[in-house]
């Protein structure tokens, strides 16, 4: 496994960024990580919930309409189809049984959009943990739905009103009440990003999408792809998919940034595309920044890649080659998502669109025929308010619905 | 001036030494600077300039709506220097930083022209020992202390050698949470400085939630210097307006300054 040297450095990325009061509560994290992925009754325990609970291993999909318009073969991973609609459960669900396993009775989470911090209440409703999810209160307005859906579930939503009130700053908010509460509390992260170990730890906890789809594209092809493609915000869902590829050298991987109104406009989240190396939130990375080093606003549709930062093993895979990024703007991702719609009947997250219209703009470069996967990370529903706004439906749609 | 000229004076007069904390550019650049000197004026033994920072994750609601204020009103880092240039000579000067800005600066760069402006040394909240080699190298080639942080979670093996890449003194964060003034202090705070004693005789200072004199006096008792700063940027953002934020500092100080004495 391409795992970081032991003080979880990727060459020049990752580490620890974080006060030293952290540093026992993360060596606990990674020793007890350890043990629990050694531990055969772990790993049969979180397969249990994952099959029972998480409705996984989710479907490879042969997407026959849209490959003969693309002139590839489009496979998607249907992560979409999994329990609360995304790739997420399956890093709540490893966190939360972690976290059990170390005898701590409370978890924290940081969201954006709110769908982290509905997988977390969900692990915790599950689990019977109380659950504290920090989310800038820009957000508590905007996805009202999501709120409501956490407090459903048990869980304490707490509108973040520092800095930007948005997700850089929920994740502030949780590293600093993680400091005070660390005895009891578990900080449940939502990506691959933050000090290490957690860019591993959600990593092997989400690396199950590129197992299973690589051994489910050779049993249904006989080969593996020629490309795997994902979305790229923090990165979980892209380093899920990507890990167990990463030594198929024959297979390209690509990481797709949101490229918010067009890189160009420097109003985008394309962090890596960007390339400037800093620090921030416990980890060496690329961050979108200003001259002096202060952390600058990303800007997408998709709230779930609207973030400054990337999660570390995808600034190594992207420095050392082995996997390519490139922004794909707000107007690419939603003509993708239409066109999955109205050609699968597969209404995908914005997230995911961003990947999908990454291989389509990617097919007129490939060979006829060659096969690509795709990442479909979540899927929409919640994305529908986004979806209305940005189409007009809202003023052209007859009263059964729009079209 | 030296971080261990403020101590041998301190130590001298039988007393732990004050050190005062204001954001640069907070209340304005200018006031900063008064301020510095009110601080200097009324009893601070030593002075921590922070650098504002967008992500500040260690710090309470006070000095984050502080770092706000500053980079609002268009704070640049280098702007810290001429703060720095403007209050040293008196007292020691420190700067407290989040580890990106001097990254994004140039570590030696950051080093050379903290030294030039007549800076003492850095304190890096975010940043361990374990990820600091070039600023280290650049203390060392600079000739500035550089001040990592040891807390009540610190095991025996980190505590060692964390102050073993001290210089100038060790900074004992005495609560498990962020910056902000406490009615009560820590009662793990005398464990962890009792704790840290045995891996040094550099002096110890504890920080995290002095708002008195009466703290001041009770944290001086085991601890070579009290660091405060929540209060002291409160003082402003309590105040009608910045001449009586600096009225109030002054009546802080002098308390304090009085605290550190019994």
């Amino acid at each position: 496994m391409p795992n970081p040297d032991a003080s979880g450095h990727w060459g020049e990325f990752g580490g620890r960024f974080v006060p030293e009061a952290l540093i026992a509560a993360l060596d606990e994290l990674e020793t007890a990580h350890a043990e629990a992925m050694a531990d055969p009754a772990f790993r049969d325990e979180l397969d249990r919930l994952g099959r029972e609970y998480g409705n996984l291993p989710s479907p490879l999909y042969f997407a026959e309409r849209l490959s003969e318009e693309a002139g590839i073969e489009v496979w998607l991973k249907r992560e979409d189809l999994n329990h609360t609609g995304a790739h997420k459960i399956r890093n709540v669900l490893g966190q939360a049984l972690l976290t059990k396993r170390m005898g701590k009775s409370r978890i924290i989470a940081e969201t954006g959009a709110g769908q982290h911090g509905v997988a977390s209440a969900t692990a915790a409703a599950y689990f019977g943990m109380d659950c504290t999810v920090y989310m800038g209160e820009e957000d508590t307005r905007r996805q009202a739905l999501n709120v409501a859906r956490m407090r459903l579930l048990g869980a304490e939503v707490v509108p973040v009103t520092t800095g930007s009130r948005t997700l850089k700053d929920a994740m502030n908010e949780a590293l600093r009440e993680w400091v005070a509460t660390v005895d009891d509390t578990h900080y449940l992260i939502g990506s691959v990003g933050g000090p290490h170990p957690f860019p591993m730890l959600v990593r092997d906890y989400c690396r199950g999408i590129g197992d299973e789809a690589r051994a489910q594209f050779q049993d249904r092809t006989g080969a593996l792809p020629d490309v795997v493609a994902a979305c790229v915000g923090g990165g979980s869902n892209a380093m899920g998919i990507f890990t167990a590829f990463l030594d198929d050298e024959a297979v390209k991987l690509y990481g797709f940034e949101a490229g918010g109104d067009g890189y160009g406009t420097g109003r985008h989240a394309a962090t890596i595309t960007a390339g400037q190396v800093g620090v921030l939130h416990g980890a060496r990375t690329f961050v979108l920044q200003d001259e002096d080093g202060q952390t600058v606003e990303s800007h997408s549709i998709s709230a779930g890649l609207d973030y400054p930062g990337v999660g570390p093993e995808h600034a190594h895979l992207a420095a050392s080659g082995r996997a390519v990024y490139e922004p794909v703007d707000d107007a690419e991702a939603m003509a993708a998502l239409e066109k999955l719609a109205r050609t699968e009947g597969i209404i995908c997250a914005i997230e995911s669109a961003h990947g999908l219209a990454g291989a389509l703009r990617l097919a007129k470069s490939l060979e006829p025929g060659a096969r690509v996967l795709v990442n479909l990370s979540g899927r929409g529903d919640k994305d529908m308010g986004n979806v209305v706004e940005y189409y007009g439906f809202a003023e052209t749609a007859a009263p059964n619905g729009a079209q | 001036m030296r971080t261990a000229e403020a101590f041998a004076k301190t130590r001298a007069e039988g007393r732990a030494a004050l050190v005062g904390y204001l954001p640069a550019g907070f209340p304005t650049l200018a006031d900063s600077i008064k301020a510095i000197d009110i601080m200097i004026d009324h009893g601070a033994d030593i002075v921590e300039v922070g650098l504002p920072y967008s992500d500040p994750v260690m710090d309470g609601p006070a000095i984050q709506k502080a770092a706000d204020r500053a980079l609002a009103a268009g704070f640049r880092t280098r702007q810290v220097f001429d703060v720095v240039e403007a209050v040293s000579g008196r007292v020691p000067i420190l700067v407290m930083t989040y580890w990106n800005l001097v990254e994004r600066y140039g570590v030696d760069r950051f080093a050379r022209d903290f030294q030039a402006a007549g800076g003492a040394g850095l304190i890096t909240p975010d940043l361990i020992p374990d990820e600091a080699d070039e600023w280290i190298a650049a203390a060392d080639a600079h000739d500035l202390d550089r001040i990592f942080l040891v807390a009540p979670s610190s095991t025996e093996e980190r505590i060692a050698s964390t102050v073993a890449a001290c210089r100038g003194f060790v900074y004992a964060q005495s609560v498990m949470g962020v910056t902000g003034a406490r009615s009560a202090t820590s009662a793990a705070a005398p464990l962890l400085v009792e704790r840290t004693r045995k891996h040094t005789d550099l002096p110890i200072g504890v920080g995290l939630g002095v708002r008195s004199g009466d703290q001041a006096a009770e944290i001086g008792a085991y601890g070579d210097a009290v660091i405060v700063g929540s209060a002291i940027v409160n003082c402003y953002l309590d105040a009608e307006d910045v001449p009586s934020g600096h009225q109030r500092l002054a009546e802080l100080t002098a308390d304090l300054a009085e605290g550190v004495r019994r």
